[in-house]
């Protein structure tokens, strides 16, 4: 028989949660439809803020739209992948890492798949959706360029955000209540990347869309999508650079993760 | 040939101590301290201790979960945390407090998941299921949500999990905690079948001294991190002065006694005498010695409580500094 392949064994564990938060039937339906119905309320803030200021910060409202819609799936996909590492300090207290540990697959690939938040589909589903009408509002024409564009930022963002959901997470091997902190950062980061960046002030929109990165998320590109120049005066071809800062955030979150387990391998808690 | 080779092993914590509202200590405590233990392969090894003694971070670290903080280990020939995933293929380990099987899916379906996981042929894999549902009774439960299975279910359901991929060594720690008295026996007289094919390698810790009389040969008993025991049952009662009793009845109270080393009157009602032996005096020399006297009608030996001696080896070595 031939070895099945690493990511064969991935795919049935990943099947294996669908089905078993699928056995909880009632509960996995209403899951779904309150996911789809927090997307709504996010984008009803959007449409409230510009219904009363019809022109923010030099932004329509189908402009800041489509940086919505952009920044809200790749969360959606972050969240869906990797949203429930937030739960590592249990996994900790639970002794699920040492059972991951005793099996001959890697821990963090293992946490995730055994954990994943399948429930989460309804928000990725919707925030496609909201994502063509954004689109469409916009009037972003459908060039090759765009259209992979459309298709690179949201997977960038979501490498992005899963990058730091782990990273955050990881935190928990050495501080006990990380998950405010976790909470905090992914969460305060997808809020601010939700909004064209020129709303906010100075060195707050520096430390965030510089320092963390979260202006390339989709700010950046929207500015392509839209063929707008940078109010702000940064060069276009920044909107391009999403998925390089995405790799660099990966490495970055594998880095503190692997230390994280280290760390927990040489103390036990 | 030793399946598990640990030297020195040491497991250093630090635990900080609140002094006051702001003031906190930081103090090395050592989980494992030192120990050394060669077990070969086929062997059957009890490893004991009070709470807090050490047991799970031994296995802990002999599995790869936890790096040590010193000395050197080997298990199967490899170091476990370096190696841990061709180490993973080789150990079978069953936590009694942390399940491998996946909760919400029928018990088959976590078996053909670990099937998966452990790359295990799909032949090999069938034939020791097989074996399994046998043994431990599993087809009225097999395509139960492990949920929903009792504690004694479970238990047998993860023991199987454990062995599906073949490992050459099982750890298993507090394999019959909490499980009623029939469950108990199915997984030891399960357990008691697997030492002795000789194949396997296992090495249990438990409270459980039922477990320890009926299945194990050697027994290690650790606390405060370190190795004070390691030997047979026997080697365990003659050490820590286990009494043995020996009751006599004679037809008439006998006017003088026997002086043999090691044995004492505890209790005299008439002709019904009790002596107490302790590990060094033989049953045999007393029992002629008093037949000599004459008269003798009745004899009972009573052998010691392996949970008398434990508790007693806890007490002795335990607190005291060294």
């Amino acid at each position: 028989m031939a070895e099945p392949s690493t990511a064969a064994i991935y795919r049935r564990l990943v099947a294996a949660q669908v089905r078993s938060q699928a056995s909880y039937r009632v509960s996995f339906a209403l899951d779904l439809f309150s996911n789809v119905v927090f997307l709504g309320a996010d984008l009803l803030t959007v449409l409230v803020v510009f219904h009363r200021v019809p022109v923010l910060a030099g932004f329509s409202l189908t402009d800041a739209l489509l940086v919505f819609a952009l920044s809200s799936l790749g969360f959606s996909l972050a969240d869906l992948a990797v949203g429930n590492i937030d739960k590592m300090q249990r996994h900790v207290r639970t002794g699920l890492l040492d059972a991951v540990l005793i099996r001959p697959l890697g821990v963090l690939w293992q946490l995730l798949v055994l954990d994943v938040g399948v429930r989460r589909l309804g928000r990725v589903v919707s925030g496609v959706a909201v994502l063509v009408v954004a689109v469409r509002l916009a009037g972003v024409p459908a060039t090759p360029a765009n259209l992979l564009l459309l298709v690179l930022t949201p997977v960038a963002g979501a490498v992005f955000f899963s990058a730091f959901f782990v990273a955050t997470a990881t935190v928990a091997f050495w501080w006990v209540d990380s998950g405010e902190l976790s909470a905090a950062l992914t969460y305060g980061g997808r809020d601010f990347t939700s909004y064209p960046m020129t709303v906010y002030g100075g060195w707050f929109r520096h430390l965030l869309a510089f320092g963390l990165g979260f202006g390339f998320v989709a700010y950046y590109p929207a500015l392509i999508l839209l063929d707008r120049t940078d109010p702000l005066g940064s060069p276009a071809w920044l909107g391009w650079c999403s998925p390089v800062l995405a790799a660099v955030a990966a490495a970055l979150a594998a880095l503190v993760w692997r230390t994280g387990v280290r760390h927990y391998r040489s103390t036990g808690s | 040939m030793n399946v598990i080779e640990a030297h020195g092993l040491r497991k250093d914590f630090t635990v900080r101590v609140r002094k006051s509202l702001l003031r906190r200590e930081r103090r090395e405590v050592a989980a494992v301290d030192g120990v050394d233990l060669i077990v070969q392969r086929g062997e059957l090894l009890g490893y004991l201790g009070p709470n807090g003694a050490g047991k799970s971070t031994t296995l802990k670290m002999l599995t790869g979960v936890l790096n040590p903080s010193g000395g050197a280990v080997s298990v199967c020939g490899l170091t476990p945390v370096p190696q841990r995933i061709l180490l993973a293929r080789r150990i079978g380990v069953v936590f009694g407090q942390r399940s491998q099987l996946w909760w919400d899916l029928p018990l088959r379906d976590s078996y053909e998941l670990l099937r998966h996981i452990y790359r295990v042929p799909a032949a090999e894999h069938a034939v020791r299921l097989r074996r399994c549902r046998g043994l431990l009774e599993l087809d009225p439960f097999l395509d139960t949500p492990v949920r929903q299975l009792s504690l004694g279910q479970r238990m047998r359901g993860e023991l199987t999990a454990a062995l599906l991929h073949g490992p050459e060594v099982l750890f298993l720690d507090e394999p019959t905690i909490g499980l009623d008295v029939v469950s108990k026996q199915a997984v030891r007289g399960f357990l008691a079948e697997l030492g002795e094919s000789g194949d396997t390698t296992i090495v249990l810790t438990t409270h459980d001294l039922a477990d320890i009389e009926r299945l194990c040969r050697r027994i290690v008993v650790i606390d405060h991190g370190r190795v004070v025991h390691d030997g047979g049952i026997d080697a365990l009662h003659a050490r820590y002065g286990s009494q043995r009793r020996v009751t006599v009845e004679f037809d008439a109270p006998p006017a003088t006694l026997p002086a043999l080393p090691g044995v004492y009157l505890a209790a005299a009602t008439g002709p019904r005498l009790t002596f107490t032996l302790d590990g060094t005096a033989s049953v045999g020399t007393l029992v002629s010695a008093l037949s000599a006297l004459g008269g003798l009608r009745d004899l009972s030996v009573t052998e010691p409580e392996i949970e008398e001696v434990i508790a007693r080896l806890y007490r002795s070595e335990g607190r005291a500094p060294s």
